[in-house]
């Protein structure tokens, strides 16, 4: 049956009080990930069937503590909540308390019932609360705070339908006040509140302490509410700090009458034990850095499996429907481009996964906070932040998600140096140019007849990324300046088991917004390279099939080798092979050719393109198959020293290109959105590429 | 302070950090409990009203306590 009303519904609370968990029962898999407009903050919403006659739509909002925002992220909250007229303004909020600790949690409730806003106070986690000796009056809260209260199981679905039955009631807001501002604020508040119609006291006093924050207004109503706040002297931080210690007052008061409790932590003597050994000096690093070698065992190894399947299907598919189509500019763009294209994103797919179900498994666990606590000083050393590690562990797989990642962090600069550095962690786009560049200059022999020099290699080059990133972020924070404090203010959770569901609904979340944000900007421009690589000025690529006869001359060629040998001499005569060939004067310090000029240049869409770009230039015939390309790649003659091409020093010194150039268009566009500009994404770039070709040149010049 | 001792907190040092504690709980009044640091010696976990929370060693010495 269609449902006639649809309510909307947001979900508020601290980190962890079980938010998600709650946003995954209501809605399962009926959810999606959009963008605020004109911001870059995830939106998770899904619809909900509440009865017959009434659907929810329902927002999961950013884990806040108060309305008052630490990072980017939160800055939302109030924006919506605050706008009476926005499209994001919920008919009602279910404010998640995690019942454990449930006074921390009622600061954001207080300033709901404040706003006027109709609210369910969900209280998640009861049956930890009863085990850590705690009891709470359901009724009396309820009759406190005049608005409903349920109790939830986050883990087991408990309560959950009793949660729907209440929300298609007709919700009132709550009749109380918690926080009245003094009286020598009053005339100013009713100011703001004439001026722009508000309904309630305590919006007009949020517009006053949040005048920048809040994105619907306008900048002349910006500046009449600062020009209000100056005359009246309205000092934010020392409201802000009175309205917390009022509030708290009026919760601890609550909590005295409605809770019952056990002073002793006994409960928590497990959760600390775990600390003990979690965060010691020898074990705790210990545990860190093989979990770390874990992940990275799963991202390399084990995700090897699917991703050698989607090789192959692409590869297949592309032939199957070149067979099948006839001949055509279009069929051709299908197969060759589009078709790759969209390979190119989906072999990311199982390493992305694969390294976010670590991350959430660590994050629900509770052992990345401790993760963060661990590594902060470390960090700090360098401008960056104990919350950097995430995203720089995230930046092994892919550094899209890893730059989004870094929005947990508060402090600008901090996140700004995070997501300068993350492209210097060496990607999975990065390993199959380095595969074969090393098989292919680094002999198979082992040292100590123990550890494989090309494993060493390889590994040295993870190594080179990385401290590259610290030594850069090491540099910028010594160039950028900032007035905003840096500070880590984070609670630290109660060690649980993770909740499997959680785990599966973030993987699915992050694959897609990985295979549609970054995907997009792949797709369009393996496209635009397929483009560059197929057509060229003049005649010489009509011609190509008639001039590889003549050249041929009386050499048998099978119609293989025929095939391969004209697209070695289209891509050489192509837009790509011109602008290889007039790169080749800037690169030939370096040690390449215009050969690997075209390789170079359409890397830029993603590095691994690299491999079949190599492929096409030497007329393997759309092979990639690494035996292949070694033997051919070894057989390859310098014409300038009748040497071999590709000697240590050229190999080295494009090991070293690859590991520090901003070779990924999608990174730069995620970039430039995450830091709302061209700046940084330029700055990026230059440096990068830069260092890339100093390090380049010196490693070709000492060593050729 | 050392691990494992308790203080009551009295006030802040510092306006714009002492708005964040309070909104994490530290108030004043209340009892803190100073739990462990970091192998570094820095950040530092404390317990207050309940509930964990670390803090860096020049956050945590903007809070004055009563000793």
């Amino acid at each position: 049956m269609a449902a006639t009303r649809i309510l909307r519904v947001a979900l508020a609370g601290k980190p962890n009080a079980g938010k998600s968990s709650l946003f995954n029962l209501l809605t399962g898999l009926n959810q999606k990930i959009g963008n605020f407009p004109g911001i870059t903050v995830d939106k998770r919403t899904g619809n909900c069937q509440l009865d017959s006659g009434t659907a929810a739509q329902v927002m999961d909002l950013p884990g806040i503590y108060s309305l008052y925002p630490r990072t980017v992220d939160e800055k939302i909250v109030t924006d919506i909540l605050a706008d009476r007229n926005g499209a994001h303004y919920p008919d009602c909020v279910v404010l998640v308390a995690d019942a454990t600790n449930l006074k921390n949690c009622m600061l954001l409730l207080t300033q709901l019932i404040d706003l006027r806003i109709p609210t369910v106070l969900a209280l998640n986690m009861m049956d930890l609360a009863a085990r850590s000796g705690q009891s709470i009056d359901v009724k009396a809260l309820e009759a406190k705070l005049d608005l409903p209260v349920v109790m939830i199981n986050g883990r087991t679905g408990q309560g959950v339908a009793e949660l729907k039955n209440l929300l298609t009631t007709n919700l009132k807001p709550s009749s109380k006040t918690v926080y009245k501002t003094g009286e020598e604020l009053e005339p100013l508040i009713k100011d703001i509140q004439q001026k722009f119609n508000l309904t309630t006291p305590y919006q007009a006093y949020q517009y006053l302490q949040q005048t920048d924050n809040l994105s619907f207004l306008t900048p002349a109503d910006k500046l009449f509410i600062t020009a209000r706040a100056k005359e009246a002297n309205f000092f934010q931080h020392k409201y802000q700090g009175a309205e917390t210690v009022m509030r708290y007052g009026f919760i601890q008061d609550l909590l005295n009458k409605v809770t019952l409790k056990l002073s002793d932590p006994e409960w928590k003597k497990f959760s600390y034990r775990i600390d003990k050994v979690l965060t010691h000096k020898v074990w705790g690093y210990l545990i860190f850095f093989s979990v770390l070698f874990l992940i990275f065992q799963a991202i390399f190894a084990w995700a090897q499996i699917p991703m050698d399947f989607i090789d192959t299907t692409f590869a297949r598919l592309s032939n199957v429907l070149d067979d099948h189509f006839p001949d055509g500019p279009l069929f051709d763009l299908i197969t060759q481009g589009i078709v790759p294209g969209i390979g190119g994103i989906v072999i990311f797919i199982p390493q992305i996964a694969i390294l976010f179900a670590c991350i959430s498994i660590l994050e629900e666990s509770g052992y990345m906070a401790r993760v963060v606590f661990l590594m902060d000083k470390l960090m700090r050393k360098f401008g960056l932040n104990g919350k950097s590690v995430v995203p720089l562990i995230s930046g092994m797989a892919c550094a899209i998600p890893a730059i989004m990642a870094t929005r947990t962090i508060e402090n600008w600069k901090d996140r700004l140096i995070t997501i300068f550095v993350t492209p210097f962690m060496s990607c999975s786009a990065r390993l199959p140019v380095f595969t074969i560049l090393v098989a292919l200059i680094i002999p198979d022999v082992k040292l100590f007849g123990f550890f494989n020099y090309q494993g060493l290699v390889l590994m040295g080059l993870y190594l080179l990324g990385f401290f590259a990133a610290l030594i850069s972020a090491f540099v910028l924070k010594l160039i950028i300046k900032t007035k905003e404090p840096s500070y880590l203010i984070m609670e630290m959770p109660t060690y649980r088991k993770p909740k499997w569901s959680n785990v599966g609904y973030t993987i699915i979340e992050k694959t897609k917004s990985f295979v549609f944000e970054a995907g997009k900007v792949i797709l369009a421009i393996s496209i635009v390279l397929w483009v560059l690589a197929s057509y060229g000025p003049g005649q010489a690529m009509q011609n190509a099939e008639q001039i590889t006869k003549i050249e041929a001359g009386d050499t048998e060629l099978t119609a293989e080798e025929f095939e391969a040998r004209v697209a070695s001499y289209r891509l050489e005569h192509s837009y790509a092979g011109i602008i290889g060939k007039a790169l080749e004067p800037a690169i030939k310090p370096l040690g390449y050719d215009w050969k690997i000029g075209i390789a170079l240049v359409t890397s830029f869409a993603a590095r691994e393109v690299f491999v079949s770009t190599i492929a096409t230039i030497y007329s393997l015939g759309g092979t990639e198959d690494e035996q292949t390309i070694k033997g051919r790649l070894r057989t390859e003659v310098n014409p300038d020293t009748g040497g071999p091409r590709y000697t240590t020093a050229v190999g080295l010194s494009l090991l070293v290109f690859y590991t520090f150039a901003m070779q990924c268009m999608s990174t730069l566009a995620v970039v430039k959105r995450e830091t709302k500009g061209w700046k940084w994404p330029l700055i990026q770039l230059v440096y990068m590429t830069a260092l890339a070709y100093v390090s380049a040149f010196i490693i070709y010049q000492s060593l050729a | 302070m050392l691990p494992g001792e308790t203080a009551v907190i009295s006030g802040f040092r510092d306006d714009m950090l002492s708005v964040k504690l309070l909104e994490m709980g530290l108030l004043p009044g209340t009892i803190v409990r100073f739990n462990f640091t970091a192998p570094l010696g820095d950040p530092i976990c404390i317990t207050v009203s309940g509930f964990d929370l670390s803090l860096r060693v020049a956050e945590a010495s903007t809070i004055i306590i009563l000793n």
